[in-house]
């Protein structure tokens, strides 16, 4: 497996590439008709061709998942996993092969291991319920978790939460002046008390691509558990649990070109058997009664109710359509547009990349000198170009670096090099005129 | 100079000259020494944070500064705003405000357009950012320095600054203004 994204063209050899953008792409990548198959993406904007570069806050959907879903409410829509009816057994049967896909793409033993949630958010706030307060797993107080300094909020304040209700501490990982992990830290961080260990796969700010595998023998090795949030490295990365040895690995539909409301989490067996309920309510139980009830086995154990059956059906359908792409020919162009972007964006003057860690994936911050990111990312607008400012509900990381908001380009796989180009150009005009 | 953002898709109706200019060089940048009230205006969705400074004797501004980091639309709307405001009465604040408020948000003003044309004062070159409207995003921008200002006038007029006189302000829902004031 390749967690490196970086095509390995030299600089110059990117360069070479620029303004011919479906021309440059590998012949197995037909940037054309991937574009195609993306409805949304030929409008304008303010007169503009629409520039989408705020993949990492959302991505757009493939036609195929649009027809996926569509096709389950036309054709097959039931509730499922109770009904002896046609219907039920179909969605029930089509959400089930969707779970069967998602095991595929993180590369579980088995579909038991894959939860379905409404998102990475979710998946986090799973474990820190039930793996967090369960009455075998459960922290007490004194026990530490540890997050890293470049965390979301969603992998930061469930932690925060646990950690306040069990009496338990709370440490930070720091990071380089790369935006690089400190291991170093880390190892010394990692203490007997330590219990759970929560990193991103990829930084949604700095694009830094943490050393998973490295960190998962660390954590192991002090008897914790790693918990993994996979938002950022899931459209990007090929992920595979068995390789990266983690424990739990959470990812978001909607940012993998599937839809919103619907995610995953990955849980090693013997850990989500020994894990309490989270919800409560129909589809988990095995036996109610008045003086008690059963739970199922997981998965369902942690899917109460009625769940977001078309949700799961359109991310099956997204991630077929990306592997049928192939991550690795994704990854390859998506690492183009990348070395690229910091090539072009780096070269303006008074343009400064936030991040320059070694090993990156998807996305691109910067500042531009004496320029707000809002207006920055105002005047973007305008041009037709979507990119996010803000501090990308990482305020802790905003604090370490010491700015108040980034402007964030983020890539994907229907990007091409004119548009980065296009990127490149517009922010020489926001100096231009606000300087 | 640059000539600003004409032919680009409607933005020079947002980053008009005099905001640009603004942004570059605000005026009345700094601490007050002897203010008789201040307050901090944070904005932590984007971590803009202004401060402003009055002299105000027998209610009427005699002096304003502010200071902080923010975004070009805030930044340029509290230099105009300590323009606006040097040597205004109480009374005439808050109606400036009031229509200023108006103007951002697109909304009709406080009492009416009657009230807005007979009792409203002059915006003048604070109308420079009526293209706010056109962007509901940018509007607390627009307004931070504002309530600011409205928090150090709560803050009571005995108040030194740095004498812990200082104060949370409420926040507008209807701006998006989440704890948009504090104290300092």
């Amino acid at each position: 497996m390749s967690r490196t994204v970086h095509s390995a063209g030299a600089g110059g050899a990117i360069a070479t590439t620029a303004g011919s953008a479906a021309g440059a792409a590998a012949p197995s990548y037909d940037l054309e008709r991937v574009r195609a198959d993306f409805p949304l993406l030929a409008q304008t904007v303010h007169g503009r061709p629409l520039i989408y570069l705020d993949n990492a806050a959302s991505s757009q959907k493939p036609r195929a998942v649009l027809e996926a879903i569509a096709g389950c409410y036309r054709d097959y829509y039931a509730n499922v996993g109770r009904g002896v009816h046609r219907l039920a057994q179909l969605a029930t049967a089509a959400r089930e092969r969707a779970r069967e896909r998602v095991r595929t793409f993180v590369g579980a033993a088995t579909a038991e291991e894959i939860v379905f949630v409404s998102g990475t958010t979710e998946a986090i706030n799973l474990v820190a319920h039930s793996y967090g307060r369960g009455r075998r797993t459960g922290l007490a107080a004194g026990d530490e978790v540890l997050v890293t300094a470049m965390e979301h909020h969603s992998n930061l304040v469930p932690w925060q939460l646990l950690c306040e209700e069990r009496g338990a501490s709370l440490r930070v990982v720091p990071i380089d002046r790369r935006g690089e992990l400190d291991l170093a830290a880390l190892r010394r961080l990692l203490s007997p008390r330590t219990r759970i260990v929560a990193v991103a796969h990829v930084s949604n700010v700095l694009g830094t691509v943490n050393p998973v595998a490295e960190i998962a023998d660390l954590v192991h090795r002090r008897g914790a558990v790693l918990v993994v949030d996979g938002a950022q490295a899931a459209p990007h990365l090929t992920v595979d649990v068995a390789m990266l040895g983690c424990d739990f690995y959470a990812f978001s539909g909607h940012k993998v070109y599937g839809p919103s409301g619907i995610g995953a989490l990955y849980g090693r067996a013997e850990l989500l058997a020994a894990m309490p309920p989270w919800q409560g309510g129909g589809g988990m139980i095995e036996q109610v009664r008045f003086e008690g009830t059963t739970y199922a086995p997981p998965p369902q154990r942690f899917e109460a109710g009625t769940p977001n059956i078309e949700g799961a059906i359109g991310l099956a359908a997204a991630l077929d359509y990306l592997m049928t792409l192939g991550l690795n020919a994704v990854a390859v162009w998506e690492g183009r547009l990348l070395q690229w972007a910091a090539e072009r964006l780096g070269a303006i003057p008074g343009v400064q990349l936030v991040g320059s860690a070694r090993e990156r994936a998807g996305l691109l911050s910067f500042l531009v000198e004496g320029v707000h990111p809002h207006d920055v990312g105002t005047v973007l607008d305008g041009l037709g170009i979507a990119v996010r400012a803000g501090h990308h509900c990482a305020q802790p990381l905003m604090e370490v670096l010491e700015v108040p908001a980034t402007t964030r380009a983020s890539f994907g796989l229907y990007n091409t090099l004119d548009e980065v180009d296009a990127l490149a150009t517009a922010v020489e005009r926001v100096r231009e005129v606000f300087a | 100079m640059s000539g600003g953002f004409g032919g680009f898709g409607g933005l020079q109706d947002l980053y008009g000259e005099v905001i640009l200019d603004h942004n570059r060089r605000p005026r009345n940048f700094g601490r007050l020494p002897g203010a008789s009230h201040s307050a901090v205006g944070y904005n932590p969705l984007c971590g803009d944070r202004v401060e402003v400074y009055l002299r105000v004797e027998q209610g009427r501004i005699e002096e304003i500064a502010f200071e902080g980091v923010g975004c070009a639309i805030s930044t340029a709307s509290a230099s105009m705003m300590t323009e606006a405001l040097r040597g205004k009465s109480l009374e005439e604040t808050r109606r400036l405000f009031e229509g200023f408020h108006a103007l951002v948000t697109g909304a009709p003003a406080g009492g009416g357009a009657a009230d807005a044309r007979g009792g409203a004062p002059e915006l003048g070159k604070l109308a420079a950012f009526g293209g706010v409207g056109e962007y509901p995003m940018r509007v607390k921008c627009a307004t931070l320095a504002w309530h600011a200002l409205q928090s150090a006038l709560a803050s009571g007029a005995a108040a030194a600054p740095g004498s812990g006189s200082e104060r949370e302000s409420g926040s507008e829902p209807e701006s998006g203004n989440r704890g948009a004031t504090g104290s300092r």
